[in-house]
């Protein structure tokens, strides 16, 4: 038992070493500073450039910032829809698998370019190679925009006054180039050698010991699984994504790609830091995102080690823990801290059915996502971060009576409109999604019967997490949910289109205004964003916003089944 | 939105070639030094393939190890959990069903005995593995119906036994049922 718990806390020391230094390189990338991997790099980047007709020098105010961004979005959209619906026909289809319907690849593609990968198809039976790999591009290229645009804001927060941000395609390669590729290419490699396919042979039959005839799917795996983690993306190949034993063939595996899933989220954090030279700020931020990170990762653990109460009742031993939905090399202490680390950044990936998580691990999961920004996804993650400070600066300032200011720029009616605006939309989507879909099942239960496969608070629960992964562009699920309808495919979409892009455009917004304005000098009087005081002022805006709001949903949810199991 | 229109599609094309299509064949390339090319590890018999090493496969005979109940029947051409929620009644009676059903075919096991991961599905379907104690409490009835010695069953298991990293003590159930076979 013990050793199991030894292997999450290596689990994330390793992490949080490997961060330390990848974010000080990503601080380089971003403040064009050298670094010693230009040598490979640099021609590259010049291949990109000179392929685009880019100028990488050509600065871009935070509008053009957001068009550039939202426009190559729109390209990538419709080169989803169109792999997405014709790949029955289209080349590298062994398994005739066929093209999805129009709301389906409506879902799928909007999942995979604002990150969030949730799945409403099985990979194994619904997409083709070529779409698998238009997927994976999706999956370097949403986690890219990501990085680019909290370049952008990381850019706006240094710069004393000037409209003038970089250039969000010089972002954007270098993201992918220089940070997400050689790390999938470490990791893709890692996989190969422990296990996980990589080929683009179809299917292959074989007839088992006990004399079964049994298919097993295969496929371009390795490279895929690789980025999906490291993009906080979280798509899987094959259905049921990092359970499945070729995605994730043991231990060390799963430690690899656990450690891919949340290296980024942290590092941004520390190259933050390092751009703006402020190393205390840097650490205050982590220091929060990790209390929050740990307040939710404990309970979970503890709960999934003791194993599901309604089993020991049973008279069963549970020596592994809680061990429905999950896969004995595993086991349960490092299955609980996936669960955390996947919700927490907005990866999505599962290494266990978090449909069968004990009652309150299942919360702990969803107030992950419901919070985004204890680590958060890549790039965005800090965004929704930015807004929580923005929000405590101006709560601060009003306390000890003074203008509110942060990094020597005043904060004023504005700023604060879009911060509450985009603070309060997370809440708006994931509650009003989740009551109507309530008010549909609960006037025709038999009509949509369906749509769930638990009854009760469980299933509540079901709906709850559907609407919170969407929102929180995590795309891990309840799976036990059936998302392949229109009414879940479509009204998915629109939550997903509305919480990838909203909460990227209104940071940037606040930024770029704010990087305009006048910059007073620090003095006496100003609030110090950098101390211990003012991290628990964030974090208690952090759990007054994110986690209250959500209390009476998650009390008719997994609450309410913690207690209902305790009779 | 124009003057973006033209640099995006061509980004886009350059990020087509590079990462949809470099990328994976530079894995592609690394995988046929990787073992059995990168088209996943398999288990042979007499020259046939009977397994994949990684993947679990149904065992539902008596004169074989039992693995992990699984959502998919051990379906390799799909996977899956069974998603069901800890709480649901009709869940909690299929867990039932499967100690029961573990207890007729078991006699002489004590229900106290039984760790969960043999009346609990898998995460993907098809977990290879089993802890050892699963493994321990099934010698009873191998020994019996292959009409061996109880002790050399028990041997066979710890020859088979592996300390996962965490510190699980578990066993493939594949590998140990081809060298229960081999024991003839």
């Amino acid at each position: 038992m013990n050793s199991e718990i030894t292997g999450v806390i290596i689990m994330f020391v390793a992490s949080v070493a490997l961060a330390i230094p990848l974010g000080k390189y990503i601080g380089k990338i971003y403040s064009g500073d050298k670094t010693p991997l230009d040598k490979i790099f640099n021609p590259i980047d010049k291949l990109f450039f000179k392929a685009t007709g880019i100028n990488p020098l050509q600065p871009m105010n935070w509008k053009e910032h957001l068009v550039a961004l939202l426009t190559v979005n729109l390209i990538w959209f419709l080169l989803s829809m169109f792999v997405l619906m014709n790949m029955g026909w289209l080349p590298l289809n062994p398994d005739g698998n066929p093209g999805m319907s129009a709301d389906l690849a409506f879902n799928t593609s909007i999942s995979f370019i604002s990150n969030t990968n949730l799945q409403h198809y099985s990979g194994e039976s619904s997409v083709s190679y070529l779409g698998q790999l238009v997927l994976m591009l999706f999956q370097f290229i949403s986690a890219g925009t990501g990085m680019a645009i909290c370049a952008t804001v990381f850019t706006a927060m240094k710069e004393k006054t000037t409209s003038e941000l970089g250039n969000f395609y010089n972002f954007f390669i270098k993201s992918c180039t220089r940070v997400l590729l050689p790390i999938s290419i470490v990791i893709a490699v890692i996989l190969l050698f422990n296990g996980t396919p990589m080929t683009f042979k179809g299917k292959d039959q074989f007839i088992s010991l006990q004399g079964d005839t049994v298919n097993v799917s295969r496929g371009p795996a390795a490279a895929m699984v690789a980025i999906k983690q490291l993009g906080t993306n979280g798509g899987g190949f094959f259905g049921a994504n990092s359970a499945q034993p070729f995605e994730n063939p043991n231990y060390f595996t799963n430690s690899i790609e656990n450690i891919a899933i949340i290296i980024i989220p942290i590092a941004l954090v520390f190259a933050l830091g390092y751009i703006l030279k402020r190393k205390r700020l840097a650490w205050m931020v982590f220091a929060v995102m990790t209390i929050g990170f740990l307040l939710l990762l404990l309970p979970s653990v503890y709960y999934e080690m003791k194993g599901n109460t309604a089993i020991t009742k049973m008279g069963i031993v549970q020596p592994l823990g809680s061990m429905e939905g999950k896969e004995v090399r595993f086991g349960s202490a490092a299955s609980a801290y996936w669960g955390i680390t996947t919700t927490c950044t907005s990866n999505g990936s599962v290494n266990a059915m978090h449909d069968s998580f004990t009652p309150l691990t299942g919360m702990f999961t969803m107030l992950g996502m419901m919070i985004n920004s204890f680590y958060g996804g890549v790039g965005v993650g800090f965004l929704n971060f930015y807004i929580f400070i923005i929000i405590a600066v101006f709560i601060s300032g009003l306390m000890v009576g003074r203008t509110p200011e942060f990094l020597g720029k005043k904060i004023e009616a504005k700023e604060m409109k879009i911060a509450a605006i985009i603070a309060l939309l997370h809440p708006f989507l994931i509650l009003t999604g989740t009551a109507i879909a309530s008010y549909i099942y609960a006037h025709n239960p038999t009509a949509y019967a369906a749509w769930l496969s638990n009854p009760g608070n469980h299933g509540f629960s079901e709906m709850l997490y559907e609407y919170t992964s969407a929102s929180a562009n995590n795309g891990s699920e309840f799976s036990g949910l059936g998302g392949n309808t229109p009414f879940w495919n479509i009204s998915g979409g629109i939550v997903m289109l509305l919480s990838r892009f909203l909460p990227i455009i209104g940071p940037v917004a606040i930024a770029g205004i704010l990087a305009k304005k006048k910059y007073v000098p620090e003095s006496a009087g100003t609030l110090k964003t950098d101390t211990g005081t003012f991290g628990i002022m964030v974090f208690a805006v952090i759990f007054i916003i994110a986690a209250l709001s959500f209390f009476p949903a998650l009390s008719l949810g997994p609450i309410a089944e913690f207690f209902g199991m305790k009779h | 939105m124009k003057h973006h229109i033209f640099p995006a599609i061509r980004l886009t094309l350059i990020c087509i070639v590079v990462f949809m299509g470099l990328y994976p064949l530079l894995i592609l390339a690394i995988a046929k030094l990787a073992p059995a090319k990168g088209e996943g590890e398999t288990v042979t018999l007499n020259n046939k393939t009977v397994g994949y090493k990684l993947e679990g496969q149904s065992f539902t005979k008596d004169n074989y190890f039992w693995g992990r109940p699984s959502a998919v029947g051990y379906n390799a051409a799909g996977s899956g959990g069974s998603n069901k929620g800890p709480s649901n009644p009709d869940y909690l009676k299929d867990v039932q069903n499967k100690i029961d059903t573990f207890l007729v075919h078991n006699p002489s096991v004590k229900k106290e005995q039984i760790p969960s991961e043999l009346v609990t599905a898998s995460g993907s379907g098809l977990d290879p593995d089993i802890s050892l104690q699963a493994a321990l409490i099934q010698t009873e009835r191998i020994a019996k119906t292959r009409n061996i010695k109880k002790e050399k069953v028990e041997e066979l298991i710890q020859t088979q036994k592996k300390q996962s990293i965490n510190g699980i003590a578990m066993v493939n159930v594949l590998q140990l049922n081809m060298a229960l076979d081999n024991l003839k």
